[in-house]
């Protein structure tokens, strides 16, 4: 009898020890827990506010003009008369312009990263692409005012129309500012971007696939081309990304596209986008309506941007899971 | 299905030149990737450092037709809104990076991915709108802290990102060794696997910083600039970015050099932070191999 008891006390004495212990472990970890989860709640708090934000900001716009918005060519502050047509089509055509000019670049050097470069000058490619991606945009648009610009101006249209002149696209005045011109700046500046993913992907294709093409007799080229062919979701991924980042550009593209609210056949031609009449316009905006019109245009872009960037991520989940599972 | 057969039959000479050709091409991409930087790097280089000098780090800017002065005001602009910014950015990167790791379910950390990466996505000019919107118009003027707030939410993803990476790179072994010591889980996070983490969370803070300092776009219609020292945080304030821009498009030469002086000045910021960065993680994989 005596001896259970102690053997009681002890019991419930450990018992409780192991309840303080236990509960005080408990009640610092849900504290820092809650903690980290509520700084990671302020992330889906702040995205999910920045949307709320422009939509009721654009309000006044999106009652006046509706859907007449995206359609319409007229932007004049004078007669307050608002569309968003001219900075869509900027937008859209120096971004084509941009990916048509990085893709096959980004391959290139993807290629060359992972395939070809030995680990030197691996390094030291992939450091110079790495800056490449850092340099601010403020920079590579105040080196195409002073230098790609009058560059295109004086060699490249003059060129381009000489050869393929008789294409409307390379025709007219050739001013150095304009879409082709900010299609190239773009295109200096997602290649970082594209490159990387590529050559990330194409990391992820297990190397027994190109030794089994070259088991078969295949030269280099051959199997690196089916490599590249089994990583071609991951590519249009790191392709959509990288288009993401060109319509969502705003100094470099501000500082060479000529901010010209037109739309005209030639590449040549100034034009403006959506990221720059923003850029420009924004700060001395003349009255409600033309603030809000301008945020509309943020509104569009945002949306464009949004739905680019999440196509983009999923492909790019979806093929390296793929990958992980082969 | 290819037809190997056939392929090995077709003349090889023939599709060795191919090979040769498209890998050639390879190469030729690579270096025609790298022009631009060269070129942009020596031309600011040789711009710039002509009229950097003391004056340029020590003095306001001067009015037109005045030769000399500096851009004193917008590099002490620059270190407030990025200091500002870091404030608020990387706590609140570090902490989401953290939960992810180690708290969340794997649904819920996917979201939170999803969203950080939605927000990385956004174009800096939004954030721009989004900081005029909640700060400037309640406060009724541009500000410090609407252009230190919109640098911030441009930081967080990368901040968020970097943490969630290095943190995945600490091995479990560790955390579960000091779980059975009978240190509490939230000591383990932060003594253990944050100060094994750090080095890497930290080059990861400082890319963001480089990144951060280069911002034009969101501080146009946040933190606007002046010509002047600013005396405090509500206010409009100078930054090398805008102030490159507003020299840039000016038709002065005087300003171009100004300006070909302040990008020299962000270009060799973020090539020494790159360097910084690269040195730290090729470390850092060294050790762990």
């Amino acid at each position: 009898m005596y001896y259970l008891l102690i053997f009681e006390n002890t019991f419930t004495i450990i018992e409780t020890e192991k309840k303080i212990i236990r509960s005080s472990k408990k009640f610092s970890d849900i504290v820092f827990e809650n903690l980290t989860l509520l700084f990671a709640i302020t992330i889906i708090v702040i995205v999910v506010f920045i949307c709320f934000e422009m939509f009721k900001d654009s309000a006044i716009s999106r009652e006046k003009f509706g859907f007449g918005f995206i359609t319409s060519e007229k932007w004049d502050s004078v007669k307050s008369d608002y569309g968003a047509l001219t900075f869509v089509y900027g937008t859209v055509v120096s971004s084509i312009i941009a990916l048509l000019i990085a893709l096959p670049i980004s391959i290139g050097v993807a290629v060359f990263l992972t395939e070809l470069a030995n680990s030197i000058t691996k390094t030291t490619v992939s450091f110079l692409i790495e800056i490449l991606a850092a340099i601010p945009s403020i920079i590579y648009g105040f080196w195409g005012i002073f230098v790609l610009a009058p560059f295109m101006r004086t060699s490249v249209q003059p060129a381009l129309q000489s050869t393929l002149g008789f294409i409307p696209l390379f025709q007219g005045a050739t001013a150095g500012f304009g879409l082709l011109t900010a299609g190239i700046i773009l295109a200096i500046m997602i290649t970082p971007i594209i490159t990387s993913i590529t050559r990330d992907v194409l990391k992820a294709i297990p190397v027994s696939q190109r030794e089994a093409a070259y088991a078969l007799g295949s030269t280099k080229w051959e199997a690196i081309k089916m490599a590249l062919l089994n990583a071609k979701s991951g590519i249009l991924g790191a392709t959509i990304l990288g288009l993401g980042r060109a319509v969502g550009e705003t100094m470099a593209v501000t500082m060479v596209i000529g901010n010209k609210a037109q739309i005209k056949e030639s590449l040549f031609e100034p034009a403006y986008s959506m990221a720059s009449v923003i850029a420009n316009e924004f700060a001395e905006a003349s009255g409600g309506l033309h603030v809000s019109a301008l945020i509309e245009v943020g509104l569009i872009l945002f949306g464009v941007t949004f739905i680019i960037n999440s196509l983009a991520r999923i492909l790019i989940y979806s093929f390296t899971r793929k990958a992980q599972a082969r | 299905m290819t037809d190997y057969y056939s392929m090995i039959k077709n003349n090889s000479g023939r599709r060795k030149i191919k090979s040769r050709i498209m890998l050639t091409l390879c190469v030729t991409a690579a270096m025609l990737a790298i022009l631009p930087l060269v070129y942009i790097f020596f031309y600011t280089t040789i711009q710039g450092a002509s009229s950097l000098n003391l004056e340029f780090f020590t003095e306001l800017p001067k009015p037109v037709g005045e030769t000399g002065g500096g851009m004193a005001n917008a590099i002490v602009g620059t270190l407030t809104l990025v200091g500002l910014g870091s404030l608020f950015g990387i706590p609140v990167g570090i902490m989401a990076g953290i939960y992810v790791t180690e708290y969340s379910k794997s649904l819920f950390a996917n979201i939170i991915k999803f969203v950080t990466d939605v927000l990385s996505g956004i174009p800096s000019i939004i954030i721009g709108i989004f900081a005029y919107g909640v700060i400037v118009i309640p406060m009724q003027r541009f500000s410090a802290y609407a252009g230190g707030f919109a640098l911030g939410l441009l930081m967080i993803p990368t901040v968020t990102r970097i943490t969630e990476e290095m943190l995945k790179l600490v091995p479990h072994t560790i955390r579960e060794a000091a779980l059975a010591l009978g240190i509490p889980r939230w000591k383990t996070t932060i003594m253990i696997v944050l100060r094994t983490a750090s080095s890497g969370i930290i080059t990861g803070i400082l890319l963001a910083i480089a990144r951060a300092a280069g911002e034009t776009a969101p501080l146009l219609f946040t933190s606007f600039g002046n010509s002047f020292w600013s005396s405090s945080l509500d206010g409009p304030i100078a930054s090398i970015p805008v102030q490159i821009f507003n020299y840039a498009i000016s038709p002065y030469d005087e300003w171009h050099r100004k300006a070909w002086a302040g990008a020299f000045v962000l270009i060799a910021l973020v090539f020494i932070v790159s360097l910084i960065v690269r040195l730290a993680t090729r470390n850092k994989f060294s050790q762990s191999a």
